[in-house]
């Protein structure tokens, strides 16, 4: 099923042409609209009318995530902020945030890539979306919202947590699409068990699985446990949110990537070096048709491989593989970003505490825990077991309340963490995706 | 003086204590009585030694975080009522004792208690007033 035939199907020589357009209407309108852009497109001694074709994108600068954060919180938006209708935010690579805006075009935009993707996801109209992405700042929620209204489904806007309501829910209303993370996706199904609600017996065929990396052997698991077909979809908050990429249901094998709205590319990340398709690297996109905040080469620092290959659904767009990484330190943790820069800035925020930690990545009963190993020291050291574990619960509400993710904080002996000549090992990533 | 009493946080896991009782070893350190609180993650232990400069200065040699507390050693009688006698005159009181841990000497008829009190004076003015006897640092060091 296809949501858009023409935009999906296109022909890739009218695909470029539009393409092409788009893209020289955006880049004049960033070098003119936003002062980062000029500057950076003046240093690199490139103008809009450089862009002649498309091969001339790589003309222009990348962009990175810290240059959103020196331009917090609303330097990057390429319209007045009376034409700005939404706001979301993600994590940024320190305490704050990184801030993106919707004008009420761009919110349209975005509800028909999410229609695209719950139909190539195997959703028609008659169909009762579960949403437990979560909704707010995150762009999970309001994304699949309002691509399922857009369809013209029917969504159950339960977002996140709850977990034994939510299976209340799926027996009593019938949904038939699920949309959340891959791991909330399992953590459901061992609740259910728990409840003895069998899958066997819900009516769930679809679901629409993203905001943190996954596997196939994954996909095994919650196709068996859910008893439906899962699909991989793709999106970031700087470039829009979910809806930038998602798998058919007839192929199941790579993300169809909407190219009328966004041009990939993949990178070498430490050269900067365009690869040709079918090489792995890192993924980078630039936005032609979004108003309030277009992206010029947004390095994504997910690792990806894309194909050229048209699907045998039908469709001409381009495929991402599934992301096999990221080409910096960032963590997910149950779809909330967390890079491990902010967690030492609430360490060193907290008094007492050094900069000696780590932080171990587990997956516990299908969910991400994070333990936050820091080393213990005279000065929050006290004889009496309730004030260490105190300490403990101190740092523990902070994070949660500075980055919004929930942690275990354990205290361990001083030198225990092992110093290393250049950068910490900070990070055990133990989960098997 | 009072008693000071040295606490060491470790880790719950094989060979942490072993590891305090070797460096003990080498330097000639008298341990005169211990206590393990625990954890699952941490456990924290209690020593009373016969050198604390010395011991503090070799742990922290080694690497570990030493707290120094001052407790209450007290002489009880070795006898059924011995210890409930104490408490009772705390809870009285409205003293909270935050942990407290005991050994026996092998000479004497009287056991020693180690208390950790919040308010150490108001405690050792209450106990000396009940007539029980608060053993001084270096009667306790020479045990």
């Amino acid at each position: 099923m296809i949501f858009n035939e023409e935009f999906e199907t296109m022909p890739r020589e009218a695909l470029e042409t539009i393409q092409l357009r788009r893209l020289q209407a955006t880049v004049a309108r960033v070098y003119n609209a936003v002062p980062f852009y000029r500057r950076r497109f003046d240093e690199a001694g490139v103008k809009p009318g450089d862009i002649r074709a498309l091969e001339d994108l790589r003309k222009l600068p990348f962009t990175c995530k810290t240059d959103l954060r020196d331009n917090y919180p609303y330097g990057m938006f390429a319209v007045p902020m009376d034409n700005v209708t939404r706001i979301h935010a993600s994590s940024g690579t320190t305490g704050k945030p990184t801030v993106v805006g919707y004008t009420g075009r761009d919110i349209q935009t975005w509800a028909e890539m999410m229609a695209r993707s719950l139909v190539a996801a195997g959703t028609r109209k008659d169909d009762i979306v579960h949403n437990a992405y979560g909704y707010g700042l995150f762009t999970g929620g309001l994304g699949v919202h309002y691509g399922a209204e857009k369809l013209g489904a029917s969504v159950i806007p339960i977002s996140g947590g709850n977990t034994k309501r939510q299976v209340m829910i799926m027996k009593d209303f019938g949904p038939t699409v699920l949309t959340c993370t891959p791991s909330y996706a399992l953590h459901v199904a061992e609740t259910a068990e728990e409840m003895r609600v069998s899958f066997r017996d819900l009516k769930f065929k679809a679901g629409i699985f993203g905001a943190e990396p996954w596997s196939e052997r994954m996909r095994q698991e919650i196709e068996r446990k859910l008893n439906l077909k899962a699909m991989d979809i793709y999106g970031l908050s700087e470039v829009m949110g979910p809806g930038v990429a998602v798998e058919c249901i007839e192929d199941q094998s790579g993300l169809h990537i909407f190219e009328d709205h966004f041009i990939p590319e993949i990178i070498n990340p430490r050269t900067g070096e365009v690869l040709p398709f079918g090489t792995p690297g890192e993924l980078v996109f630039t936005t032609i048709t979004k108003e309030a905040f277009p992206v010029i080469r947004y390095r994504t620092r997910d690792l990806s491989v894309l194909h050229p290959e048209p699907c045998r659904c039908g469709r001409t767009i381009v495929r991402m593989g599934r992301i096999q990484g990221r080409s910096d330190d960032m963590l997910i943790i149950r779809g909330v970003n967390v890079f491990p820069s902010q967690i030492e800035s609430v360490i060193m925020e907290t008094r007492k505490f050094e900069p000696h930690y780590q932080l171990v990545v587990e997956r516990v009963a299908n969910l991400d825990q994070l333990t936050v190993r820091v080393e213990v020291n005279e000065r929050m050291f006290s004889d009496a077991i309730k004030n260490l574990q105190s300490v403990e619960r101190e740092l523990e509400k902070n994070i949660r309340e500075t980055l919004g993710v929930t942690t275990v904080v354990k205290l361990v002996e001083p030198k225990s963490i092992q110093r290393s000549e250049g950068k910490a090992v900070r990070v055990i990533d133990q989960r098997n995706y | 003086m009072n008693v000071e009493q040295l606490s060491i946080f470790l880790e719950n896991k094989p060979g942490r204590l072993e590891a305090i009782t070797r460096i003990f070893e080498q330097g000639g350190i008298n341990i005169r009585a211990l206590s393990l609180a625990d954890t699952t993650e941490f456990g924290i232990l209690r020593l009373i030694v016969n050198d604390n400069d010395k011991a503090k200065g070799l742990l922290n040699e080694n690497g570990y975080t030493v707290g120094i507390n001052e407790v209450v050693a007290v002489e009880v009688e070795d006898r059924p009522g011995g210890l409930h006698r104490i408490l009772m005159a705390l809870s009285q009181e409205g003293i909270n004792v935050e942990y407290m841990y005991a050994f026996v000497r092998q000479s004497g008829r009287n056991a020693v208690l180690i208390f950790r009190f919040d308010n150490v004076p108001a405690a050792t003015a209450l106990l000396k007033r009940e007539g029980v006897r608060v053993i001084d640092d270096k009667d306790l060091y020479a045990m």
